[in-house]
């Protein structure tokens, strides 16, 4: 029977179907965090049980750390959040206790996870993936069945190496056509929520398919799967082509020689048959998508950079009418006022969603030579990891960065949650990379408007938002 | 886990939809490296008109006298009435952990988040979906009625009310039994040891480049 690549995934990982409809899934790599292992290592100890297989797990502390290079530089000993410090400190000793893999702060390789995994070849094609983060998701761009799981999970990964889950339906995101230059990955799945809806993927795992999805890079395809979550999808995927094995060809844990071959042969086979059904077919075009730009407090609440934010009094669906007012007033804005109207006070340029080498250099473009305007407090450039920021250094992005007037920083999660220092005043306008624009997300009172890297680095120089398409143009 | 079996108890609205997890519990909190405690902080940023901190004595902030669950009317709730895709955003447990902490029990929605419905049920909560027209009538007979209760009854799969009411609900046999009988199925899991092994080590096998160390 043909199978898409979400059935092939879950076969092949497939330990135990239960009459109940549950059924045992064989994960093959776990990726820990410092925010949602704690109680799980707790539970485990307390249950006096080990981890199964200690090599499938993979630590890196990201959420909480610091990106401040001074701080940065006196290890644990300089942080000023104590509250973080201990929650940095308790992951290092779990990891030491139960003799986990961590790439520590003081690591080189140290960033956000799930920048980390496929960097480093830890994630590998075809493999289940987990980690106590929704935006595991991300993964799914090297033909990953990848997905976020709750702290009891942690346990039960740990503990027993599967996962006790029900299959998910199939839904393929065909984006037909090709992306207009300056238009990015981020807008392609932007537009594709706003589409769909928040809720739209729920129950799913969403194939992105089409010669758009063919022709994004892998950072490409992983800034699309980390927002599958953001469509209510808990998995994202695309299936593995040439571009896949190239981009994990040489990857510090990648394999390699014999081995390798017999790797590519199997991942060779990561794509959806040609006559496979799914069980829902969304269809986009590429050509007709524009740089994206959120005005409201979910997602969806999205609109193409030339758009205006709706007017609740047109809109006769009484629940739909009370979200958008609340999220106007939420967000300090105009029914009906253009998205270019709105002026911004920080910029945030950074996530598991936008932190690749690829997303700096995007900026960087927009940058060189120009300066933040004077009304914008803050631009925060934060690299995914110490990889993604070394290289960025190695081509003068920094630099393109500072003569700018943004602000250069160590990599960690950062201001797309703003556990640490790095967060919005209340009140504050920011465009920011990241993938979430929930109330008080960036900060208390904060209000954030998700774009790209280009867009977020336009916005910074113009101080309101723009088409950085206009902005190129002539260059 | 405590278990679920029959409960009664006060309803309380949160009339808004796509409520995240971001709002339940505010990423401040996160930074516990503990399971309980959480309730004082439940929808933190609705619920005090300041911004709350971790280890913060919650008893003399300012409330926000428009949030439902600050109303005296609503004081003990342990029924949460809710919108469409409740729970929606991160994989937070601490969300299930503010709620459980709270006094919560059941959360009767339309539609859930999938991870944070996956989550209620390893705390001993009871995430029920319930057609959004049904659950309409009870937002509104909930805010007609002050007091208004209801009764779920796990085994019999069904919410009852006064005048009446019968409401059938659907959940999954293995969740329900986890539910009733507060089973950890960690334990469950490792009695399947054997068949574990066996999988892993045709997988390994087989794929061979599954199993190197990341050191
Ligand atoms: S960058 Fe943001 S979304 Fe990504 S893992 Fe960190 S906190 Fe989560």
């Amino acid at each position: 029977m043909a199978r898409t690549l979400y059935d092939k995934l879950w076969d092949a990982h497939l330990v135990h179907q239960r009459d109940d409809g549950t059924a045992l899934l064989y994960i093959d790599r776990h990726l820990i965090h410092e925010v949602t292992s704690p109680q799980a290592f707790e539970g485990l100890a307390l249950a006096g049980r080990a981890p199964w297989r200690l090599a499938a797990n993979l630590a890196v502390p990201d959420h909480n750390v610091s990106t401040d290079p001074q701080e940065r530089r006196g290890g644990y000993a300089a942080m000023t959040d104590e509250v973080s410090r201990i929650q940095l400190q308790t992951l290092d000793d779990n990891c030491k206790r139960f003799g986990i893999h961590e790439i520590p702060l003081a690591d080189r390789r140290q960033g956000i996870v799930h920048v980390v995994g496929p960097e480093t070849g830890a994630v590998l094609p075809g493999m289940t993936v987990v980690c106590g983060d929704s935006h595991t998701s991300t993964h799914g761009a090297l033909g990953c069945l990848a997905h976020g799981i709750g702290t009891s999970e942690v346990e039960h990964v740990l503990a027993t190496q599967c996962l006790v889950t029900r299959k998910m339906k199939n839904m393929l995101v065909r984006v037909d056509g090709r992306l207009g230059a300056g238009v990015t990955a981020k807008d392609l799945v932007l537009a594709v929520i706003g589409e769909i809806g928040t809720a739209g993927g729920t129950g799913y795992a969403i194939e992105f398919g089409g010669e758009a999805v063919r022709a994004l890079s892998m950072e490409g395809r992983m800034t699309v799967c980390n927002m599958a979550i953001e469509a209510g999808a808990r998995a994202g995927l695309v299936a593995v082509d040439e571009s896949t094995i190239t981009y994990v060809k040489g990857r510090e844990f990648a394999p390699q020689g014999e081995i390798w071959e017999q790797a590519v042969a199997v991942w060779q086979g990561l794509h959806s048959d040609e006559a496979a059904s799914f069980d829902r077919v969304v269809v986009l075009d590429a050509s007709r998508i524009e740089p994206q730009v959120t005005w409201g407090n979910s997602p969806e609440m999205v609109l193409g950079i030339s758009g205006q934010v709706p007017d609740p009094s047109v809109i006769s669906d009484l629940d739909r009418r009370g979200s958008v007012e609340r999220a106007l007033s939420y967000m300090g804005l105009r029914a009906g006022q253009s998205i270019t109207d709105i002026a911004l006070d920080r910029v945030f340029i950074g996530s598991c969603t936008n932190s690749r080498i690829e997303d700096l250099r995007d900026a960087a473009v927009v940058a060189r030579g120009r300066h933040k305007a004077s009304s914008v407090k803050q631009v925060l450039v934060v690299p995914g990891s110490g990889q993604v920021k070394a290289q960025a250094e190695a081509e003068g992005l920094d630099r393109i960065f500072l003569d700018a007037g943004f602000e250069w920083r160590e990599p960690g999660c950062s201001m797309c949650l703003a556990m640490n220092a790095d967060k919005l005043m209340p009140g504050e306008h920011c465009a920011s990379t990241s993938n979430r624009n929930f109330e008080g997300r960036q900060g208390f009172g904060g209000r954030t408007h998700l774009v790209s890297p280009a867009m977020a680095a336009a916005a910074a120089i113009s101080g309101t938002f723009v088409d950085v398409r206009q902005m190129l143009a002539g260059e | 886990m405590q278990s679920f079996n029959v409960h009664t108890g006060l309803v309380a609205p949160i009339d808004r939809a796509n409520v995240d997890t971001d709002l339940i519990i505010p990423k401040q909190f996160l930074k516990s490296i503990r399971r309980a405690g959480f309730g004082p902080n439940l929808f933190d940023s609705l619920r005090y008109l300041d911004e709350g901190q971790p280890d913060q004595d919650c008893s003399s902030r300012p409330l926000n006298p428009d949030f439902v669950l600050n109303a005296q009317r609503y004081a003990g709730a342990s029924i949460l009435l809710a919108r469409q895709n409740f729970g929606c955003g991160s994989s937070r447990e601490h969300a299930p952990w503010a709620l459980e902490d709270f006094g919560i029990r059941v959360i009767i929605a339309p539609s859930f988040a999938d991870i944070f419905f996956n989550n209620c049920f390893k705390n001993g909560l009871l995430p029920i979906v319930i057609e959004a027209e049904i659950v309409e009538s009870l937002f509104a007979v909930t805010g007609a009625n002050e007091g208004y209760s209801l009764t779920v009854d796990l085994p019999a799969q069904e919410v009852r009310g006064p005048e009446g009411l019968r409401i059938p609900f659907e959940v999954d046999s293995f969740r329900k039994h986890c539910l009733l009988n507060g089973l950890d199925d960690i334990g469950l899991t490792l009695e399947e040891s054997a068949r574990i092994r066996d999988f892993e080590a045709a997988h390994l096998k087989r794929w061979p480049w599954l199993d190197r160390q990341t050191a």
